[in-house]
């Protein structure tokens, strides 16, 4: 015992002497995290960031203005006018994701084209190729803002004349046509509640007149959204953080990087010697390489605590379970131990071992969920990356923070992890031992 | 007669094909220090490692002190402090913080570990760099920390392998001065080197191996008493000796023998006390002699004697 203890008292003090490391493991995470977190929406009380469209308003019309004001009007969107050519050169530049202009004319002709289908106005809409997801969520809102101006145009006490327009066409050519026969019904409708609308306008303009008040705005009609939607963000515990994910990802992967300098630390040990000169002393290879996994185990829980202290000062992460965050943390500091042992049993030179070991590790990360996080990816791929144990950890650290689990929540996670440690731990020795003889 | 500590019996060590250690059988005495020489690659390091624990043989056994040594924890490597040839140090931990750490593993700990620390720190003049890093100490001060590690436990035999590889003289004399303290002090050493002069001024007893074989095994006297020549005398001449030349220096009483090199003569001599007449008949040969030198025999030249090769070959 008083060996093992010096053993893992050396490699502390080693690694706490070790400020290179230090640097790396610890502080370069946290402000990993941050970036990422930042990235991921932030923190809880962050407000949704608005996509800036430009605008080219070139339709004068009531209902171009209508539009335009829709739009200015949309909490999700922040609108900058802008002349057609400063539209497209910004596009072009990548200073805008998305442009849209609405050409002269355009509300009257939607409106005109709204039951008849024909002679439908274009909507010029510039953006930039790589964020043509932006392109779909503008369009959204566009198609929204557009039809309710249009139908209450077409629909409203001024649609009238459009409306006698339209049925003078289809009479014309309802002849031989029922659906166009029951459109021109559907019409006669319309021009006879326009005709009413206007009517009660213009009793209502003349009461105001002679009562010296100024005349009454126009009631809103035609069709508006037939719903509103209430957002919740649901999770068990506190709301979701985005820095919690960040650094549970940041955290994996730069304490895997501590398991590749402990597994690269033995090679050189061999290397040098040392390791020979712990073996000549009455300890058994079991103790020297237990030694090594403990230290490295203590390192990186260690890391992963202090991480999270961070976390939780500056970024406002919160821990649902800390029992459940403790168990988390020790059982991936095993994994990380006994992975380090295994780099270190099969890696024949510690340049050769340290670059191969990287790549594995950031391949297990990235396929974690530790950069972007696992949902994001196909299903097949969500279904896939449970083999690896990267992903069963950060998933863990994200069920005992923002997904607010209990230690019941994680258990799955930590029997995982504990299961990774047997098996590369185990392959580890077997390795070792072979080479002994 | 002194009791044997150490006793090697007939191990070998094969890497695939390759035989590094055949048949290697010596023993080491309570207090006596055995010299284990050999070229590199004779096999020294292999054996050493195979008495450590740290190898297994393949056949052959080796007992220290009543017990069998194998691999693993066995209470026999308690009685043994080892020295490797690379340095086997934290450099940055503390000269005192190695020693701890090296000390723990023996199962030494509190009062006895700090007196012990300070014991072998005192004997290989580091007291006063007991805070310092070995990163920042010079070759030769990391060699004698190096073999303060292997002193803490106080081993009954300390085995150095190549201790003074890469060391200034100075530090060597240092290091010597240290060994031959712990050589008074009654502890029994084994010192594997290619430099003959260190394991000459050190041993008892010398082993001699080559090829993983045992060449020789006996004290250094009777080593010398092997050669035809006990001193060598060395003359060099305006010319290349001719071969008449050489035939009348061998036909010389006391001469064992005699080699050109240039205008260089090696001579081996029965004693050295034929050294002036082999010189006077030499300067009435016609052919000045600008130089000369005695030297006794060496084992550098036992070496040669026994395997027809020099040792840094």
């Amino acid at each position: 015992m008083t060996a093992l203890i010096a053993l893992v008292r050396k490699d502390l003090i080693l690694y706490i002497n070790d400020k290179r490391a230090l640097m790396l493991h610890l502080l370069m995470p946290v402000i990993l995290a941050a970036f990422f977190g930042s990235l991921f929406g932030g923190g809880s009380e962050a407000k949704t960031s608005k996509i800036e469209v430009g605008l080219v308003q070139l339709d004068q019309s009531d209902s171009g203005k209508k539009i335009a004001a829709g739009l200015k009007a949309d909490s999700a969107l922040t609108i900058i006018e802008l002349s057609d050519a400063e539209a497209q050169a910004k596009v072009r530049a990548g200073k805008l994701s998305v442009a849209v202009v609405i050409p002269a004319g355009f509300g009257d002709a939607a409106a005109g084209a709204l039951f008849s289908g024909r002679n439908k106005p274009e909507l010029p809409v510039y953006y930039d190729p790589s964020q043509s997801t932006m392109l779909a969520m503008v369009k959204g809102l566009l198609t929204q803002q557009v039809m309710q101006v249009t139908s209450a145009a077409a629909m409203g006490p001024k649609g009238n004349l459009t409306t006698e327009k339209q049925l003078a066409e289809l009479r014309a050519e309802a002849a031989g046509d029922p659906s166009k026969a029951q459109l021109s019904e559907f019409l006669v409708s319309l021009k006879k509640f326009q005709d009413q609308r206007a009517a009660d306008d213009a009793d209502k303009e003349a009461t105001a007149k002679a009562e010296g008040k100024p005349a009454p705005a126009d009631a809103p009609v035609g069709m508006t959204m037939p719903y509103t939607t209430q957002d919740q963000a649901l999770s068990s515990g506190p709301k979701y953080n985005g820095y919690a994910h960040s650094f549970a990802g940041m955290g994996v992967q730069f304490i895997l990087f501590m398991g590749i300098d402990m597994g690269v630390g033995i090679l050189l040990a061999r290397r040098t010697g040392v390791w020979n000169r712990l073996l000549a002393a009455p300890v058994s290879l079991a103790t020297v390489l237990g030694g090594r996994a403990v230290s490295g185990a203590i390192i990186a829980m260690g890391l992963m605590c202090a991480m999270f202290v961070c976390a939780m000062l500056i970024f406002k992460v919160q821990i649902s379970s800390v029992p459940g965050f403790f168990a988390m943390a020790a059982s991936f500091s095993l994994m990380t131990a006994a992975f380090g042992l295994l780099i270190a049993a099969f890696g024949k030179t510690p340049e050769a071992a340290r670059g191969i070991a990287i790549f594995a590790t950031l391949i297990m990360v990235m396929l974690g969920g530790a950069w972007v996080p696992s949902f994001v990816f196909p299903a097949w791929v969500q279904q896939a990356t449970l083999v690896v144990p990267t992903r069963w950890a950060v998933d863990g650290f994200d069920a005992v923070t923002w997904r607010g689990l209990g230690l019941d929540g994680v258990l799955r996670p930590i029997a995982v992890q504990l299961a990774f440690a047997v098996v590369f731990g185990g392959i580890a020795c077997w390795k070792f031992l072979r080479d002994q003889k | 007669m002194a009791s044997v500590l150490l006793s090697v019996n007939q191990v070998s060590k094969s890497y695939g094909a390759r035989k590094a250690v055949d048949g290697v059988s010596f023993q080491v005495q309570q207090g006596q220090t055995v010299g284990l020489i050999g070229p590199n690659g004779a096999g020294k390091s292999t054996t050493v490692s195979m008495i450590c624990g740290l190898l297994r043989s393949d056949s052959g056994s080796i007992v220290m002190d009543g017990e069998t040594i194998g691999q693993g924890p066995s209470e026999a490597k308690r009685k043994i402090g080892f020295v490797p040839q690379d340095l086997a140090l934290y450099e940055d931990l503390s000269s005192l913080e190695n020693l701890k750490l090296f000390g723990a593993l023996y199962g030494l700990k509190g009062a006895l570990l700090k007196q012990r620390c300070e014991q072998a720190l005192a004997l290989v003049n580091l007291a006063d760099r007991a805070q310092d890093k070995p990163a920042t100490f010079s070759g030769g001060m990391k060699r004698r920390l190096n073999i303060a590690a292997a002193l803490l436990h106080d081993p009954q035999l300390l085995i150095l392998d190549e201790p003074t590889v890469g060391v200034d003289p100075q530090s060597r004399n240092a290091i010597f001065d240290t060994l031959e303290t712990l050589k008074t002090q009654g502890r029994s050493l084994i010192y594997t080197s290619h430099y003959m002069e260190e394991v000459e001024r050190l041993a008892d007893h010398i082993v001699i191996i080559d090829h993983g074989k045992v060449l020789a095994d006996e004290t250094p006297a009777a080593l010398y008493r092997r050669l035809p020549a006990q001193a060598a005398l060395r003359a060099e001449l305006a010319a290349a000796p001719s071969a008449a030349l050489l035939s009348g220096v061998q036909a010389l009483p006391g001469v064992t023998g005699v080699q050109g090199e240039g205008n260089a003569l090696d001579i081996g001599l029965a004693d050295a006390a034929h050294a002036p007449a082999v010189l006077a008949w030499l300067a009435q040969q016609g052919t000045p002699l600008l130089h000369f030198a005695t030297a006794k025999t060496s084992l550098e030249n036992i070496f040669l004697n026994l395997t027809g090769r020099s040792l840094r070959d």
